[in-house]
């Protein structure tokens, strides 16, 4: 069945069996089979289609390091690109499908490009597509590259499954389970630390995760189960496996992605064959993945290594692997990917994969090590020898041969001469090791290279970080476990924590090793074959030549105009061979070429992760008036106010929204309307300094307002610009209430107290929020006395109560008295009041007001009429006309500006370019009957040809049911001397021109005689 | 995401924060003449290295501090009430 499944061995669960499809074709696996292991499993190593010319490939890698094993898994809504099969867990049902190959992954249209190859090297896109020059044939092209561009396909149905975000402090995050890490975890949590430790994989242990060694006295597998088991036995640890740590960012904030669901489930199968869940999620309300964002005291990386490869001609055959993933396929997964295998290394951890072989019954032709000498007494090429391995000592691989997978391999000496091929169906190969220095690097930890090792190490730690074994450059097990054990006490003593009592540190048998030799390429026997250096961009070794002869001597330029290491796996196998290879062009040592910057996320992270449940309607709160639901009743239609939903305009059945906003408006100049206007910022001010205080911050005076009046006033910025405006009351004689508008409610808070605070701390002055504790209406209308009067204990008429006076009062509600302030203040222009009550009485209030509102012809108006009414009256709004450009004086609130004291702002408000008479100052428009443009510019001359000079531009506009007109507010060159002049509103963009004529920016009652009345 | 020390709180999340600017500089007197108020609102350093600024916890104790952060690293060196 499995026809190359080993009998036995391996972590594999071989009770139960995993039916799985690949391409169409049914197969099956064990539980605990990666996907990848499956497939060998099953003699499958053709897998993919290379991404440019759509070579045969196979799995290269057993983790997340994979270039070539990249499969679409899953349908519909949860179908998903490029997909790792290498770290995809195997679950019953599970569909996946090569990617980037048209008909088939045996015949492939696209191979015709890797006879093309000559045409398409790196960089050919930036030379190519320019003929014939216009845009339109580009487009043409785009058109098609699109098409064939890409490797997976995306779902195109929005994501179902849910996400969850976690916080999480600890004392000391241990990420890596391996050797080192679990040796840290278990020191740290014994001296009494915090401790988070997470892993990448399903299960911990790392590289010892079905490795074949020795730990003390006990096997690896032993001591991994021991560990584990005491390390959940301690309350201050939390175990996080299937958890990559994707991101380092300031102050030793982590973020990890943990995969929740969507693996099979850990219990035992149900024995349905649901297959709802086979694509996705076991249970419907797991979440898929959860975001981790965990702030640690210390952190110790223990995040292993990723081993390279050797760039020789054909090196991308199926069947050519890294010597430590077909270990980890042999001893881990027990697969037999092969039958006759050559190694080809250049260090002697790679030997081990030989000894790996023989014990899966695979002949081993020879071991091809391009050292020589003493640099093979270490006691690894010693075993091979015992074991009579054939090394071929100071030799290496020049070429390999086959088509759809490898049969042979060239083999010459390293100094060059005449080689031989050998006969083989596997290749494992190793350049090396290059520790996973990603987190420490995002963390700016330093490195530095190691021409010993021949790779990057670190060299200067961030403060609160440690790293050990592999990822320090220590491979050797017994070095890992020694370093993680100190690693994890100097992380707990650095944040306070001591063991009493001393911890054995876990002991392996230190392996001699003879050195490395740094080996990145060979030449090939046949000219132009390639050698691949990235196998997931299909770069090669001549590509690489190819940018330094460009003149692209950064690392930088050279992994952009090459794309080596730009891939969904980022080059992990690559960058070192890419940047050596660079280094050898421009003949300067590597450490001067160094390595790219690493950025977040390590690894791919599910977009939908990082909002979370904050997604959809949630991405942002939604704020709502306690009167909300009567508006909802009444047919209202919303719009949004900063976070606030507020009233449009209720449209009654068979209106259209804008035509009952005509209506409301209308409505309210004739009869009374009443607005929901608890939205608006509130701000009350105690103290003995207030007074002071509003002079300051104001441009106009206020330490002659009378207990009992409310005045409007205007902010302006340091540089002399229009801020903010709004009305302020006094309620007593320390008492004030200060309004802003609903978007600034928060900004204007901030800035009163950052001035209290920070500038003026001396003055008797505390300020705070109260809109969330007021609910407010205003009536507005000729009838809004008639209104208030029947339900406020109040006399208002217009000689107890004159415009801008303030009073406390009750109002009569259905469910009684409720304590309220009115204010006799106008948005609108017409006689009109201000009731505010507790935010929870605001409903009754309303309630009140409508009824007593029934016999006077009141309706409800929302934010459209409201600005309506107020263009009419000219009223600026900020974010219209006070635009962040202009000032008082463009304003026409130049009078308010009061001489007697200085505010901020006013100095240089008086700068002479703030004040000639060139600047756009506010003016009305009218049109002789024909719609106001939207977002109008004004000209003298439509006609006249481009550069035409632009005078001003319409900064609100409205049809006007009061008037029966188009009329608009608008800056305007010089404005004020234009009264009566007639000019063009064009909006170019429309294609639309109209006449308007200049006037005041007040088109109602400018006398103000409704407002006083 | 920084963690700021908030001298009132302790050390909390950088997301309960609002910056506010270059706390090396203070505003004149509000009458003072035009060329101090254009220095003040115009005219900034810009130090590679520890730098003295504003910052206020908003969605905490709302009260302004001045953290000292390394411009070139971030590293907080320390914050203190105003």
């Amino acid at each position: 069945m499995q026809r190359c499944r080993l009998p036995m061995g391996g972590v594999v669960d071989r009770s139960q069996s995993v039916p799985f499809e690949f391409d169409g074709v049914s197969y099956e696996g064990y539980a605990g089979d990666t996907l990848a292991s499956a497939l060998l499993a099953n003699g499958v190593h053709l897998v993919a289609r290379s991404f440019k010319y759509h070579r045969p490939r196979g799995i290269v890698c057993a983790g997340v390091d994979e270039p070539n094993a990249l499969v679409q898994l899953g349908r519909g809504a949860r179908s998903e690109p490029n997909v790792r099969a290498t770290t995809q867990e195997l679950y019953a049902g599970l569909r996946a499908a090569s990617q980037n190959r048209w008909p088939s992954l045996s015949f492939d249209v696209g191979a015709i490009n890797d006879a093309m190859s000559r045409f398409i090297p790196a960089g050919f896109y930036y030379k190519t597509f320019m003929w014939p020059p216009s845009p339109k044939w580009w487009l043409r092209y785009e058109h098609v590259i699109r098409r064939v561009a890409g490797m997976g396909v995306t779902a195109s149905l929005p994501d179902p499954d849910s996400y969850e975000h976690q916080y999480a402090h600890c004392d000391v995050l241990v990420i890596g389970a391996g050797p080192a890490g679990l040796a840290a975890a278990r020191s740290a949590a014994h001296a009494g630390a915090r401790v988070i430790v997470c892993d990448e994989n399903p299960m911990l242990g790392g590289g010892l995760y079905g490795a074949a060694a020795t730990i003390g006295d006990t096997t690896a597998s032993a001591w991994l189960q021991a560990t584990t088991r005491e390390l959940a036995a301690h309350d201050n640890v939390t175990l996080l496996p299937r958890t990559t740590a994707f991101g380092c960012y300031d102050g030793n904030l982590i973020g990890l992605i943990e995969r929740v669901a969507g693996h099979p489930p850990e219990a035992a199968a149900t024995g349905s064959s649901d297959s709802a869940r086979q694509d996705g999620p076991v249970s419907n309300w797991m979440p898929r993945e959860r975001l981790w964002k965990v702030r640690a005291r210390s952190v110790v990386l223990a995040t292993g290594a990723h081993e390279r490869g050797i760039a020789y001609a054909n090196n991308d055959l199926p069947g050519t692997m890294l010597a430590g993933a077909l270990r980890t396929y042999i001893d881990r997964y027990a697969v037999r990917p092969g039958t006759r295998a050559v190694v080809f290394a250049n260090n002697d951890q790679a030997y081990a994969a030989a000894f790996s072989l023989q014990r899966a019954g695979i002949e081993v032709a020879a071991i091809v090590d391009p050292r020589g000498g003493a640099a093979l007494d270490g006691a690894l090429p010693l075993a091979a020898r015992d074991n009579v391995i054939p090394i071929l000592a100071r030799s290496v691989i020049t070429g390999a041969h086959g088509r759809l997978h490898v049969t042979a391999v060239d083999v010459a000496p390293l100094a060059g001469g005449v080689g031989r091929r050998i006969e083989c169906d596997l290749v494992a190969l190793s350049g090396g090791w290059n520790p996973a220095v990603h987190l420490f690097s995002q963390a700016r930890g330093k490195l530095r290279y190691d021409e010993a090792l021949a790779t990057f190490v670190p060299d200067h730690c961030p403060a609160a970080m440690t790293v050990a074994g592999a990822a320090n450059g220590s491979a050797d097990l017994s070095t890992a476990l020694h370093e993680g054990h100190a690693a994890g006490i100097a992380a707990a003593a650095q944040v306070g924590f001591a063991a009493t009592a001393s911890l054995q540190t876990p002991e392996a048998a230190p392996v001699a090793s003879g050195a490395p030799l740094a080996l990145w390429s060979t030449a090939p026997v046949v000219e132009g074959a390639k050698r691949f250096v990235d196998w997931q961009n299909d770069v090669t070794v001549d590509d690489v030549a190819l940018a330094a002869r460009e003149g692209y001597s950064s690392v930088e330029h050279l992994k952009r105009y090459t794309t080596l290491g730009m891939g969904t796996d980022q080059g992990k196998i690559s960058n070192v061979v890419g940047l050596a290879l660079l280094a050898g062009e421009l003949e300067r040592p590597i450490a001067s070429v160094g390595t790219t910057t690493f950025r977040p996320p390590y690894t791919p992270v599910t977009l939908g992760a990082f909002p979370g449940h904050d997604a959809g309607p949630h991405v942002e709160p939604s704020r709502f008036s306690s009167i909300h639901d009567w508006h909802v009743a009444h047919g209202a239609r919303f719009v949004n106010a900063g976070l606030w939903k507020r009233p449009h305009s209720y449209p009654r059945k068979g209106e259209s929204a804008d035509d009952a906003a005509l209506r409301e408006a209308r409505n309210v100049r004739t009869n009374v309307g009443i607005v929901d206007v608890s939205t608006l910022g509130k701000i009350e001010l105690q103290g003995g300094d207030v007074a002071e205080f509003l002079n300051r911050v104001y441009i106009n005076r206020w330490d002659t307002l009378q207990v009992g009046r409310c005045r409007y006033g205007v902010m302006l910025r340091d540089d002399g610009i229009v801020l903010d405006d709004g009305t302020t009351s006094r309620l007593a004689s320390s008492h004030y209430l200060l309004t802003t508008t609903t978007v600034n409610a928060v900004r204007i808070l901030q800035y009163l107290e950052s001035l209290l605070q920070t500038e003026w701390p001396e003055l008797d002055v505390c300020v705070t929020s109260v809109t969330e504790q007021w609910s407010a209406a205003a009536l507005a209308g000729p009838r809004a006395r008639d209104v208030l009067a029947k339900i406020v204990d109040l006399d208002v008429s217009n000689a107890a109560f004159p415009f801008l006076a303030v009073a406390r009062c009750q109002v009569r509600t259905a469910t009684g008295p409720v304590e309220a302030r009115v204010f006799r203040m106008s948005y609108s222009g017409e006689l009109a009041y201000e009731i505010h009550v507790p935010a929870h009485k605001g409903r009754a209030m309303w309630n009140a007001a409508i009824a007593a509102g029934a016999d006077c012809g009141i309706m409800a108006y929302g934010t459209e009429a409201m600005s309506t009414l107020r263009i009419e009256k000219g009223h600026i709004v900020v974010g219209a006309e006070a635009d962040g450009r202009t000032t008082a004086h463009d304003l026409g609130l130049g009078e308010l500006v009061s001489r007697a004291k200085p505010c901020i702002g006013q100095r240089l408000a008086g700068r002479p370019a703030l004040n000639s008479t060139d600047r756009w100052q506010l003016v009305g428009l009218t049109t002789l009957g024909d719609p106001m443009p939207r977002a109008a510019k004004i000209v003298a001359d439509p006609d006249r040809a481009a550069p035409n000079p632009m005078l001003g531009h319409v900064t609100s506009w409205c049809r006007s049911p009061n008037l029966d007109a188009w009329i608009a507010l608008a800056l305007l060159e010089n404005g004020r001397a234009r009264h009566g002049q007639t000019l063009w509103a064009v909006s170019p963009l429309a294609s639309v021109r109209v006449q308007v004529r200049v006037v005041p920016p007040c088109f109602i009652d400018p006398e103000g005689e409704r407002l006083r009345g | 995401m920084l963690l700021i020390p908030c001298p009132w709180c302790g050390p909390r999340s950088q997301i309960e924060f609002t910056y506010g600017g270059d706390a090396t500089v203070r505003r004149p007197a509000l009458d003072a003449p035009e060329d101090e108020w254009a220095r003040y609102v115009y005219v900034r350093d810009n130090p590679m290295g520890p730098h003295d600024e504003w910052w206020t916890h908003s969605s905490g104790c709302r009260q302004w501090f001045v953290v000292r952060r390394d411009t070139r690293t971030h590293e907080i060196l320390g914050a203190n009430r105003p």
